[in-house]
């Protein structure tokens, strides 16, 4: 039997993904990876791996698994997403923490929070070959990850052999997520063709999170949004987070596994420094919209990188103690205001 | 040679040379990328040619569309690369029963018998204009006028890996299963795209496809060879 993590319970869908496959959209093939790149990268580098090491993105309901290899150290990184332990001693642990876990631990990933999305990493990475230079899986065209597709219950995932826990499990203190903010904008190269009144109607009322939505496209509904003639574009280059308005006139998100190429007019683009947002979206949710320019966007993506690099080079150690997890708590806003500061 | 740089968001801009489809207009997107792949500018991740336009994926932490379009506005204008290498593909296609289920039905939207609707979809070789939609699947044009159809009124759930299409002044293939809205007009038993060859996707946007009718036997035959890896499209290469 292969050892590493049995998958006892997949989850709703659980993917393995890294940053992505670049190179190939020229042939029709989507970028995929990472949904929320920021925790992705922050799971990385608790469990001390390099920031594009394939790790598994967990959307909606969590997975289980069971180890199967002598010891493993796991991270993850999600809002309101914690780690429990089952079996014969339970227990539960935060994420934004390294954690080791030895042969026959059962342990279920639990994403109780204001997000959809968690990334767990597990230190030295799979034992997968890539597909075109990326592990991301892109389910359509069965490329990377577990065989083309999400987990599977009874899937064994193979670890590679530089996976035994080195050094202290270490922390990460962050801000919590506030999904009340506006996602940001610049607007796209089909702009003129939707109505003035649209173009106000897009970014002074709010939308509402489809649960139709899945890695592909977020899908919205709202006020109208209108075209001045045709819905119909001669089909043109996509980059993450366009903003396609079809015949519905109810605007489209277009995610990782969107496609290359597109008909639909794009009204506008998310910055790419929100783009992790929309990972965390849950469907019902309200959004809004607020248009930057794109040297704008440009300068806070880089302030929003350099400020990744400090968090993954300022980790804690961490104190192993036992007792009420005040982090947990705050963050399944279970209690609210006042936290105990030694935390 | 006229052209727009535009922003399309932080991350992309692209190079508009046109609105509308003809070779012509996607000769200069496909020269204009090869000039621009050459040019190995730093901070470009990627470039996806489409029928009138460019899109250049870039990475704002390396560089900014600004810094992009003062580099790439030189290089557009001047357009000229090393030579691009092209193939003329000769795609065995079949039109028979099964394999074209709306074949009789283009035949009556048209008003052309169904024999004459494949003498002219087979006549002459096809540019494609690009790849995009699933991967491998090309926009094919040089579809003579009288094939010129709308989409269907409503989109099929399913369409079989392999089938070859038309509407909207174009033909396609689909490389994989898949939702579509296009007339099914005949099948082709080879593979779009394979992970496991080194050049995965079979076309590239600039190639050439001249359909080539074979019988329902032909089709069993080469479906037969190419899983016994006997079977190789017939291509010319061709450097412009």
């Amino acid at each position: 039997m292969t050892s590493g993590l049995k998958v006892i319970n997949p989850g709703t869908h659980t993917t393995l993904q890294d940053w992505g496959r670049f190179g190939y959209q020229h042939l029709g093939v989507p970028v995929s990876g990472a949904l929320d790149l920021e925790c992705f990268e922050l799971a990385n580098a608790l469990v001390g791996n390099p920031d594009n090491t394939a790790s598994l993105e967990i959307l909606y309901f969590g997975p289980t698994f069971e180890v199967t290899q002598k010891t493993i150290r796991i991270a993850v990184a999600g809002y309101g997403t914690s780690i429990e332990i089952t079996g014969p001693e339970p227990a539960r642990y935060p994420a934004w923490r390294s954690l080791d876990l030895v042969q026959g631990q059962t342990f279920r990933i639990l994403l109780e929070g204001t997000s959809t999305s968690a990334y767990m990493a597990v230190a030295g990475g799979f034992d997968i070959p890539s597909t075109l230079g990326s592990l991301s899986t892109y389910r359509r065209a069965g490329l990377g990850g577990q065989q083309g597709r999400p987990l599977q219950a009874g899937d064994t995932l193979p670890l590679s052999d530089s996976n035994s826990p080195v050094g202290h499990n270490v922390q990460l203190s962050l801000p919590p997520y506030d999904p009340s903010q506006p996602i940001r904008v610049i607007w796209s190269i089909q702009k003129d063709w939707f109505t003035e009144q649209s173009l106000n109607t897009f970014v002074s009322e709010p939308f509402i999170i489809q649960p139709e939505s899945d890695r592909m496209g977020c899908r919205l509904a709202g006020p109208e949004i209108t075209h001045k003639e045709t819905s119909d574009i001669i089909s043109d280059g996509i980059a993450t987070g366009a903003i396609q308005v079809p015949g519905s006139k109810q605007p489209i998100i277009m995610l990782s596994d969107h496609q290359t190429t597109g008909g639909y007019p794009k009204i506008a683009n998310v910055i790419s420094a929100d783009l992790p947002r929309m990972g965390r979206i849950k469907p019902g949710q309200e959004i809004r919209f607020a248009v930057v320019d794109v040297a704008g966007a440009e300068q806070i993506r880089r302030d929003q990188h350099a400020k990744l690099v400090r968090m993954k080079q300022n980790l804690d150690p961490v104190s192993e103690q036992v007792g009420i997890d005040l982090k947990v708590l705050y963050e399944a806003n279970l209690i609210s205001g006042v936290v105990d500061d030694s935390e | 040679m006229p052209f727009n740089i535009i922003s399309a968001s932080d991350t992309a801009i692209v190079i508009e040379f046109g609105d509308a489809i003809s070779q012509e207009l996607n000769d200069k997107v496909l020269a204009a990328d090869a000039v621009i792949c050459e040019s190995n500018l730093s901070g470009i991740i990627e470039t996806v040619p489409t029928f009138r336009s460019l899109m250049i994926h870039y990475d704002p932490r390396i560089t900014t569309a600004t810094e992009l379009e003062a580099a790439l506005l030189p290089l557009v204008d001047s357009g000229q690369s090393k030579g691009r290498k092209t193939s003329t593909w000769q795609l065995p296609v079949c039109y028979e029963g099964e394999y074209g289920p709306d074949l009789e039905n283009i035949a009556n939207l048209t008003g052309v018998s169904t024999e004459q609707v494949i003498h002219l979809h087979t006549a002459s070789p096809c540019h494609i204009y690009m790849l995009g939609f699933l991967p491998g699947q090309p926009y094919i044009g040089g579809l003579p006028e009288p094939l010129h159809l709308p989409r269907l009124s409503t989109p099929r759930v399913r369409v079989p890996r392999g089938s070859v299409a038309i509407a909207t002044g174009l033909s396609t293939i689909y490389p994989y299963e898949s939702p579509g809205g296009w007339h099914l007009i005949g099948s082709t038993p080879v593979s779009l795209f394979d992970k496991h060859r080194p050049k995965p996707a079979l076309f590239a946007p600039g190639d050439s496809i001249l359909f080539k009718p074979v019988s329902t036997t032909e089709f069993k035959a080469i479906e037969e060879a190419l899983s016994e890896g006997e079977y190789t499209v017939p291509c010319q290469e061709v450097t412009s």
